[in-house]
């Protein structure tokens, strides 16, 4: 079983943000990087599905900063056989991502291509889907569980109201969920061994851009709140004012 | 300008998110005089276009077919970039619910383009349209400009506007989209839960609830306000409360009418995912928590003497 894992190096989430003077671009001279962690999910399952399958490989692929060496090693030390980077200093639009990711994806053949269900910077929910269609593959984000029988595989996921099941024909694109696994801490042996597995450089072939940054900005800042009171005798003065002020109920 | 807006539907229901969306698309229309042509698929469409006749579209196109018997997404997605070439479409919409994000991105890639998603702003500025949509959970905006044509954008639940203009007409058509996917089957779940991310109201809790069956209290008073009801990535990652439920950077991130959190301390993961609330209540017994910083409003005290008493008076007052 031929698997890929296309992963993200992204701010830590605790990482607070400063914006560069020009509004251009977000500094990260500070940000401590990490693998996006519903990447982490994807790269666990397509772990557990070689494993599952007792035969396979597991490549991890990434388009960004060259320094994201880091991470593809922190996904090598957790079992991955090796890595793939387009390294690209410049900031990519979704669809040049995802032109760059088809490009590396489309002669190797894999039975299954896992994503994270979204990037925990960018929030697009859409790189995923974006090369399945390029790839002209189905795709299935959000995925719960998933399973694979021969040429056949077996998806489920949440949606609105329930659980619902989704079967189809291999080669499949994906997008994890939380609920997918636990993902596993590499241990120091395979960490020292990942040293030695392979990262494939390759040039990037973004294509032109859809979209254009005009500006990064903070958030507008909040209106001040207030504390309406102490206790359970605060009660009738919330109300009041979420019926009054906001007409929110 | 021409908008073709993707209408969701489920039970035979149009969501409100689609409905704002259409009621955006209309007043973007009318600043450009442009054209909104509504699109509604699957088993039932037909039907369902005729309650929305006069939500703003100018025109509904309705596609059914077998092909789209228990279809997934991709086959819907091929409707709606059928539709949108064949219209020649400036900029396709759809809300930026779970299923609607994951098909406008499959059309969009089927076209060689993509989406700016989940946008709480769009506007038409000297004939280009520019978005603005949060990222990092709401900790940066990012304000885009369309530089190729046709636009996708996903309207986030909650940011748009819902209108009331004349009648649609509506043109019904053979669906042809196919899937090489099958939903197989579909287990209804324990509550007839409502999706955070759509959700009017929300009731999150965190750590402070103690342990996870006091959830009762705010599953009961969500009763009362038709809320949902969210958690901190701390309950969620103790066990107490399903993934689906965790606000925040590392789960969903949501902008309701009222959040109103509940023993939640605030922590800067969970704030950047709900901060975009329009009002919000923040319940805690420490004055000094980190959540009191974004509150609309505030009530310091023990969540176990005010949750009850806020039902119990919510009740005799929304009778």
């Amino acid at each position: 079983m031929k698997i890929a894992v296309c992963m993200k190096r992204v701010p830590d989430t605790a990482t607070r943000l400063t914006f560069a003077p020009d509004g251009q671009s977000i500094d990260t001279s500070e940000v401590q990087w990490v693998i996006s962690p519903y990447d982490e999910y994807a790269i666990e399952e397509a772990l557990r599905l070689r494993e599952r399958h007792g035969e396979g490989s597991v490549t991890v692929i990434t388009v960004g900063s060259s320094s994201s060496t880091k991470e593809l090693r922190q996904a090598l030390g957790m079992g991955a056989d090796d890595a793939v980077l387009a390294s690209c200093d410049e900031p990519l639009d979704p669809i040049q991502t995802a032109r760059t990711l088809a490009s590396i994806l489309e002669s190797r053949g894999d039975d299954v291509v896992l994503f994270g269900r979204q990037s925990v910077d960018s929030q697009g929910a859409q790189v995923g889907a974006l090369v399945a269609s390029l790839l002209n593959r189905p795709f299935v984000n959000d995925i719960a569980a998933i399973s694979i029988e021969g040429d056949q595989v077996r998806i489920e996921r949440e949606v609105e109201g329930g659980r619902e099941v989704i079967e189809g024909p291999l080669p499949i694109v994906v997008g994890a969920d939380k609920s997918l696994n636990d993902p596993r801490y590499p241990k120091l042996k395979e960490i020292m061994m990942a040293k030695k597995k392979p990262i494939e450089m390759v040039t990037p072939e973004p294509g032109a851009a859809a979209l254009e940054t005009i500006a990064f900005t903070p958030p507008p800042p909040r209106p001040d709140g207030r504390i309406v009171g102490e206790g359970p005798e605060a009660v009738k003065e919330l109300i009041r004012v979420l019926r009054e002020e906001a007409k929110v109920i | 300008m021409k908008i073709v807006v993707w209408i969701e539907f489920t039970s035979g229901k149009v969501k409100a998110s689609s409905l704002e969306t259409l009621g955006s698309a209309r007043l973007l229309a009318e600043s450009a005089s442009g054209e909104v042509i509504g699109v509604c698929c699957g088993e039932g469409a037909g039907e369902v276009s005729t309650t929305i006749l006069s939500a703003g579209a100018h025109r509904i196109i309705v596609r059914e077919g077998d092909s789209l018997a228990n279809a997934h997404s991709d086959a819907f997605a091929t409707e709606l970039s059928q539709v949108a070439t064949s219209e020649s479409a400036d900029l396709v919409l759809a809300s930026a619910t779970s299923s609607g994000k994951e098909l406008i991105a499959l059309a969009a890639g089927g076209l060689g383009t993509c989406v700016a998603s989940d946008c709480i702003s769009i506007s038409c500025e000297d004939d280009s349209l520019i978005t603005e949509r949060p990222i990092y959970a709401g900790k940066a905006h990012h304000r885009q400009k369309w530089i190729t044509s046709p636009a996708f954008i996903s309207l986030r639940p909650n940011y748009g506007e819902q209108v009331e203009r004349d009648a649609a007409t509506v043109d019904s058509q053979e669906a042809t989209g196919k899937s090489v996917l099958k939903r197989t089957a579909f287990v209804e779940g324990s509550r007839g839960k409502k999706e955070l991310t759509e959700a009017e109201i929300i009731i999150s809790g965190g750590r402070g609830l103690k342990e996870p069956q006091n959830f009762a209290l705010l599953e009961s008073l969500a009763d009362v306000l038709d809320a949902a009801v969210g958690a901190s990535r701390a309950v969620v990652d103790a066990g107490w409360r399903p993934h689906s439920d965790q606000v925040g950077q590392t789960g969903k991130t949501v902008s309701p009418k009222l959040y109103i959190a509940v023993g939640i301390s605030g922590a800067i993961q969970h704030l950047a995912g709900m901060s975009s609330s329009r009002t919000i209540v923040a319940i805690n017994k420490d004055a000094g928590a980190p959540i009191f910083s974004v509150a609309t409003y505030g009530v310091v005290g023990d969540l176990f003497e005010v949750i009850p008493r806020l039902e119990e008076e919510l009740k005799s007052v929304l009778q």
